[in-house]
């Protein structure tokens, strides 16, 4: 019995990271996208110069496909609160239910709608209009990006509530809209959002004059794409390191995870690779670089900052919660730390190594950047996948934080059969429309497509 | 007025939105395979719900999330209840959102043909799952006395449930023609004005059929009087007769307002045989979810009331305000959106 309610959440669990890591392949696109094409549109409107029209326009169809899937997967992690986590979804409904509608009421309509007002403005609108609905696109993404984030930090970091009657009951709104976790996972993933944006920009540009496919336009897309990235990634790596000292406090078990950190230390130095030291019976690593003192800044911002090892966190928290294991995978969360936070520091090297091309005029020529700015494309995907693993698997055997086990909260009428149907499903379909995606943003970017009208009969159809 | 009241009217106002809205979004899909003789009307076509679907679509999404916010014990019964009908509800759906954006980006015949045909399929399954979903919580189901549900796929088809399924695609498919009425010219227009004459009556009759039949089992199964929930039946039954009668008459503005009516009278005949209940169980009609049981407390309800309170207007306004724009006859051979000109040397007038 146990066995078989064991693998259904197991089922549960691996069908919403399937799902919520699929579907955040394409949010932070659009939340980057977004803002840089809209700023396009700006340039073109401010100074006339067809160039920024062609642009808008070339990068708004890489923005528009991406959105639709974008959309489509969003729906589905709305469903599948309440198809597989029942028992979650009445425990926390009071709380964690507001968040979500006002994302719907207030930002997602805006979104939705305006981004119809755009495609289908062109010749509607007055330009200046015009002009505008983009930038609502825009606010509409952020403003759905932070309702959804405000209610998932509420899951790693619970704040203004009660527990009522075995039900979390919602007792300030203005706490769980200011959750300072809540903030620094905002401006964490809105930064994220603009490294998706302007690293796909650098890498699509650099595709093009690798062909030397109108080097003049791309050399103004490259140029805003350095101009966003470089700082931003830089911002990022700090802004990253700050977000953990919130970690710190809210999940140490997740921090001492994230270092494999099995006893506390004081100092601690940071461990950049490590073979071994990932379970309780082989706790020090067989071989290992470390850089000393840095993990006590990272985690407490003092160089001399006291970090708690795994084992005294178990047996406080065994203390606190009854006998258990409080334990996230150590490996997994020690790997996908440094997955992300090694991509970060890539994407900021290759922006900076761009810029200063850039400016000795020598980027369109450099054939070796251009390649790693193509296949540095992959590193935002690559980041953001590992940072939601480490987020949400950090945050284990929790599903809220200290409050509700996620063993104990998922739908118990809902079948090992169901589960195994539906997740087969997903990852079916999910395969099947991100290989065409693929391909669709793939044959729009690329720099030798035909035009429009030789490849359609009916140029004036606009479906 | 009781908040908690106050939440299932605004459930039932967000399925209406999504149903009103959407609705014909779904019958220009469904009629897509049938009604366009080429590319230029399959893409006019499509042009008619292409600023708004997106749009209509979020109010499912707020339904939803209300439900959630609201009513958790409801939300958890019915999500996880409805599972297996709620994963061809989403298949439907995402095969449908991505058709819209895709169709025309590939060249081939194949390809739209494909991608025209998931638009249409979607746009059937969506409205026939949520009639027989729907239905199913007044008609009851088997749900435990923790309010788990405890039967299985098949426990959802009814020859009631699945009436009501078809009821809800044919009302869409009337409504969408008469949607097509007003927004398409030529041959186009034509041929939408004859499906919706030939659909009218169709929809008129099962409409109703199913419309009686749900009041029946609001007196049967869910302890109800006839009164109130034949008011709104009747207006749904009178609005969709009289739309009927006008797209003969040939007035399709007229029309289309009135099975817009109808449809909100449909939401609303559910929602009053419902109340004071969200789920009906059967056969322990005990284990019943009811408002007051379902619902969230005084405080989330309150804050929510306020959001909901200042959004919905002004989301009906951009939204109305979105219908203004787009209201000129789609002819086929107007605008250019940014997908179809990349790069190109073709610049739009205002440039």
């Amino acid at each position: 019995m146990t066995a078989v309610a064991s693998t259904t959440v197991d089922l549960a669990r691996l069908q919403f990271a399937t799902t919520s890591i699929y579907h955040f392949l394409f949010v932070p696109l659009t939340l980057g996208l977004g803002p840089l094409v809209a700023i396009m549109q700006t340039a073109w409107h401010r100074s006339g110069d067809e160039a920024w029209l062609r642009l808008t326009r070339f990068f708004g169809t890489l923005l528009l496909i991406n959105i639709a899937i974008g959309v489509a997967t969003g729906l589905v992690q709305e469903f599948e609160f309440g198809m597989n986590w029942s028992v979650y979804s009445r425990f926390v409904g009071n709380v964690f239910g507001a968040p979500l509608a006002i994302e719907g009421l207030a930002a997602f309509m805006l979104e939705s709608t305006f981004l119809g007002l755009w495609i289908f403005g062109w010749n509607r609108l007055p330009p200046r209009v015009h002009l505008a609905t983009i930038w609502l696109v825009v606010l509409g993404s952020w403003g759905s990006a932070y309702f959804i984030l405000v209610a998932n930090s509420w899951m790693q970091h619970p704040v203004g509530y009660k527990i009522v009657d075995g039900e979390a009951q919602l007792t300030s709104v203005w706490a769980l809209l200011s959750n300072g976790f809540a903030l620094r996972a905002y401006l964490h993933t809105i930064l994220a959002g603009l490294i998706f944006g302007s690293m796909i920009m650098l890498g699509v540009s650099c595709w093009h004059f690798l062909r030397g496919h109108e080097a003049d336009l791309f050399r103004k897309a490259a140029k805003l794409a350095l101009i966003v990235a470089v700082p931003v990634t830089l911002l990022q790596l700090i802004v990253g390191n700050r977000f953990g000292e919130a970690v710190t406090s809210a999940q140490s078990m997740k921090i001492a995870a994230s270092e494999a950190q099995w006893n506390t230390c004081e100092p601690c130095g940071f461990s950049l690779f490590q073979i071994g030291g990932f379970t309780a019976s082989d706790p020090t690593p067989s071989f290992a670089i470390t850089v000393p003192d840095l993990l006590s800044y990272m985690a407490t911002g003092s160089f001399h900052g006291q970090v708690q090892g795994l084992n005294e966190l178990q047996t406080q928290e065994q203390r606190k919660y009854g006998r258990g294991n409080y334990m996230p995978n150590v490996r997994v969360i020690y790997w996908s730390m440094r997955v992300m936070a090694f991509a970060g520091v890539l994407m900021f090297l290759v922006a900076a190594a761009g810029a200063w091309l850039y400016r000795k005029r020598k980027l369109e020529r450099a054939r070796w950047f251009l390649w790693t700015a193509i296949v540095g494309m992959a590193l935002p995907y690559v980041a953001a996948t590992a940072g939601w693993i480490l987020t949400e698997m950090g945050r284990q055997p929790w599903i809220v934080q200290g409050l509700l086990l996620t063993s104990k909260a998922n739908s118990p009428n809902v079948s090992t059969t169901w589960l195994a149907i539906s997740l087969a499903f997903f990852i079916t379909l999910y395969l099947a429309l991100g290989v065409t995606d693929f391909v669709l943003m793939r044959r729009y970017a690329r720099p030798d497509r035909p035009t429009p009208q030789e490849e359609l009969p009916a140029p004036a159809v606009t479906y | 007025m009781n908040l908690q009241i106050l939440w299932f009217c605004l459930v039932a106002f967000f399925w209406s939105g999504y149903l009103v809205l959407e609705g014909f979004d779904f019958g220009v899909g469904m009629l897509l395979p049938f009604l366009p003789r080429d590319e230029r009307e399959r893409g006019a076509m499509l042009e008619t719900i292409g600023p708004v679907w997106d749009g209509n679509e979020v109010w499912l999404v707020i339904a939803g999330a209300a439900t959630f916010a609201a009513f958790p014990a409801w939300y958890g019964t019915m999500f996880s209840g409805f599972y297996l009908a709620l994963l061809l509800v989403l298949f439907f759906l995402i095969i449908r959102v991505v058709s819209f954006e895709w169709r025309s980006k590939g060249e081939g015949t194949r390809w739209r043909h494909v991608w025209l045909w998931a638009n249409a399929v979607g746009s059937t399954g969506i409205p026939l799952v949520w009639g027989i979903g729907l239905s199913n919580l007044l008609y009851g189901l088997p749900i435990d006395s923790s309010g788990n549900y405890t039967g299985n796929l098949w426990d959802l088809f009814t020859v009631y449930t699945v009436l009501g399924g078809i009821a809800f695609v044919l009302v869409f498919a009337f409504h969408g023609a008469c949607f097509l009425t007003l927004r398409t010219t030529g041959d186009l227009f034509e041929r939408s004005r004859r499906a919706a004459r030939l659909l009218a009556i169709p929809a008129v009759v099962v409409g109703a059929g199913y419309l009686i039949w749900t009041v029946a089992v609001a007196v049967d199964r869910n302890d109800k009087d006839v009164f109130p929930p034949v008011l709104p039946a009747a207006i749904a039954i009178a609005a969709f007769a009289a739309a009927a009668i006008l797209v003969y008459l040939g007035r399709s503005g007229a029309a289309f307002a009135l099975t817009a009516v109808g449809t909100l009278s449909i939401v609303a005949t559910l929602f009053t045989s419902l109340y004071p209940r969200v789920m009906v169980s059967n056969p322990d009609f005990a284990n019943s979810l009811t408002v007051s049981g379902a619902a969230s407390e005084h405080y989330t309800l309150a804050v929510m009331s306020v959001v909901a309170l200042i959004a919905t207007p002004i989301i009906l306004l951009y939204q109305g305000w979105t219908y203004y724009v787009f209201r000129a006859r789609v002819t086929g051979e107007e605008i250019r959106p940014p997908s179809d000109v990349i790069a190109g040397q073709t610049g739009p007038s205002a440039g």
